[in-house]
């Protein structure tokens, strides 16, 4: 197993390299940084070119994916851009100040001129509430829901099941959120019902509090679940049917245990162990966000973060995000393969 | 007993003198009893009457046509679906939108078809290194947020290509962006099922007695192979279609998508964001569009699974 989980680390090596080339290409050339780099302030054309030079957007593709990778602090600077390396008062040469994400540096925004970590990490928090709690609620419900309509093959509640679980997964996200928001914000508020909040994740009057956030939690968490649920349940009905027919299910039978038992502990358990793949699969692409739901709730989470910087062309901000989830796929895929076999002994990796 | 058999042979003699059905002719007898595939067929052709109709109905000037002074307004007489936040007509706009949405739609999946396809035969007909390097590439694709990928590379190619003429009418550049972006981002499923269809097909025997034949490793990619691996590429590809559709709505909705004038349902999404609480028909109508054709493709691509399937029962 030890032996396994290495050559697998040493293989995410190059998958990892290809997507950081793939990104960084589309994105240092995706628009222009400086363009809003000085505010609501327009820049006067030598600052430009001396910020240019400053952000080394004025080196070559692969010089600057370098610096991007490991750092810039071994390099001469020329800042004044007279040809010759920079010096300090003390006659000192000047040299480059980062640090290159192989040693833990994503960089600085462009536009906050915050560290990328910090921002990372100001926003993680509230994508992972919202996801998590959105998870939770889909893998219980999807269980249920799943389980019972095997069990009930055919029977007008599997139909009514199939159906929805098709428009579940028809759902353009736009249509299920605003329709959301416009039922149960916007038409309670009419009929002096308690409603939900449009957006955000407080009140700016009540301040930020738990219970705000548990309020301004339930729409956008009811948009994901109903999307995903459908999928979910489907996949349960399916494997649970697949085993409810399997031989030792007859056995279980045979030998007299209650039905419920049957169903619980013999079925059950081994239906549900595919999820775990599909779980762990999930995961990092949760901690991306959903952009859209997020960007529809003004929820500030990941996806947003992302969205709300691409447009402003702040790449440092983009390779950080997709960079640390690429990192997160590879590493949960390791994992989910890995519990996977712990589950499932007939399953070995050598 | 004499009637019996009579009728016995009478049996015998239809089936053999009656021509056998084709692989065709099955998939569609098995597809015509899938109930909920032929009614998501039925409401596919509706919807294409609706957009294709509708354009001689409406002229296109009429659907890009500006009038601030009827802003906003609710559904009427006049304007059945309502009007946008700039006094466009939204049904016209939904007929001229839905013909662009399905354009996308289709020749993005053309573009994935194209890339998986190549890229899944390369790999599972060839192996070795070819197979090592083009499956790395893959799953590099795969672990990046779709949407994250795709935000990226409208922003890249943004206004990189100009409008353009086409069946006397102008398009804004940007449906090809989209088109491309989607399509480069939605092949790696289809290469993957392709390889592996190549991978057990190349070691069957008619594959053998091609190769012995001397017939060149392109024409049995070609010929040989991949007519047999297409029932799971017909299948993915239907799928494919309701994704891109549902894709475009998502980019545009973030408003990188097509651009105006030229509307999409996607982007007739756009705003309505802002007008949540006034103007609900900016996202209705456009949004249940959306849903029906993505869920009526669901369905015909369901009836096709089951009716393409070799192991479903002839009848």
């Amino acid at each position: 197993m030890g032996r396994y989980i290495v050559r697998r680390l040493l293989q995410a090596i190059p998958l990892l390299f290809i997507i950081s080339v793939i990104l960084f290409v589309l994105s240092v050339e995706m628009g222009d940084p400086l363009a809003t780099f000085g505010g609501r302030q327009v820049i006067k054309s030598e600052d430009r070119k001396r910020l240019t030079r400053q952000l080394g957007l004025d080196k070559p593709l692969y010089v600057q994916y370098i610096v991007w990778l490991v750092g810039n602090d071994w390099m001469t600077m020329d800042v004044n851009g007279d040809g010759k390396p920079d010096v300090d008062e003390n006659g000192q040469l000047v040299y480059g100040t980062r640090k290159g994400i192989l040693r833990g540096d994503l960089g600085t925004s462009f536009v906050t001129k915050q560290p990328v970590t910090e921002m990372i990490a100001e926003r993680l928090p509230n994508t992972l509430l919202l996801m998590i709690t959105s998870e939770v609620i889909i893998l219980i419900v999807a269980l249920v829901i799943g389980l019972a309509s095997a069990l009930k093959q055919y029977s007008i509640f599997d139909h009514t099941v199939t159906a929805f679980s098709f428009i579940g997964y028809s759902m353009p996200i736009p249509l299920l959120a605003l329709g959301l928001i416009y039922i149960f914000a916007v038409y309670f508020k009419r009929w002096g019902l308690p409603y939900f909040p449009t957006g955000g994740m407080f009140d700016p009057q009540a301040g930020p509090s738990w219970q705000q956030t548990a309020w301004h939690l339930v729409l956008p968490v009811t948009a994901i679940s109903l999307i995903s649920i459908a999928g979910y349940s489907r996949y349960v009905r399916g494997s649970m049917l697949e085993v409810i027919q399997q031989d030792y299910i007859r056995t279980a039978r045979a030998k007299g245990l209650a039905e419920r038992r049957v169903v619980f502990i013999h079925a059950l358990k081994n239906a549900a162990l595919p999820l775990v793949t599909i779980v762990g699969l999930d995961l990092p692409f949760l901690l991306a966000g959903a952009v859209v739901t997020e960007t529809i709730f003004a929820w500030p989470g990941m996806g947003r973060l992302f969205y709300d910087h691409t447009t402003r062309s702040d790449f440092p901000v983009l390779m950080g995000i997709i960079m640390i989830i690429a990192v997160l796929v590879v590493v949960f895929q390791l994992i989910t393969d890995v519990t996977y076999s712990f589950l499932d002994p007939r399953i070995r990796y050598d | 007993m004499a009637t019996a058999s009579e009728a016995l042979s009478a049996i015998h003699e239809e089936t053999l003198t009656k021509q056998p059905l084709t692989p065709a002719q099955l998939a569609w007898r098995r597809f015509r009893r899938h109930k909920m595939a032929m009614f998501g067929l039925l409401l596919l052709i509706l919807l294409i009457v609706y957009v294709v109709g509708g354009s001689f109905v409406f002229a296109e000037k009429y659907a890009n046509f500006v009038n601030t002074g009827i802003k906003l307004q609710a559904p009427s007489q006049a304007h059945p679906f309502g009007t946008d936040a700039v006094g466009r007509d939204i049904l016209a706009r939904s007929i001229y939108g839905g013909q662009i949405s399905l354009l996308i739609g289709l020749a993005a999946v053309i573009v994935a078809l194209a890339a998986g396809v190549t890229i899944g035969a390369l790999s599972g007909y060839y192996g070795g290194w070819i197979d090592s390097i083009l499956m790395r590439f893959t799953e590099a694709m795969l672990c990046i947020p779709q949407l994250f990928l795709l935000i990226v590379a409208a922003k890249y190619l943004g206004d990189k290509i100009h409008n353009f003429q086409a069946f006397g009418r102008e398009f804004s550049g940007s449906v090809i962006v989209i088109i491309l972006i989607i399509g480069f981002d939605s092949w790696m499923y289809l290469a993957r099922i392709v390889r592996s269809q190549f991978l057990s097909l190349k070691e069957q025997e008619f594959v053998t007695a091609a190769r012995c034949t001397g017939t060149s490793n392109l024409a049995i990619i070609a010929y040989h192979i991949l007519p047999n691996s297409v029932a799971p590429i017909i299948v993915n590809a239907t799928l494919g279609v309701a994704n891109a559709i549902l894709t475009e709505a998502y980019i545009s909705f973030l408003g990188l998508g097509v651009r105006q004038p030229t509307a999409t349902w996607g982007n007739m999404l756009e705003s309505a964001n802002r007008y949540l609480e006034t103007a609900p028909w900016l996202w209705f109508f456009p949004g249940l569009l959306i849903l029906l054709t993505v869920l009526a493709i669901n369905f015909v691509g369901d009836g096709l699974r089951d009716a393409l399937d070799p192991r479903a029962m002839v009848e």
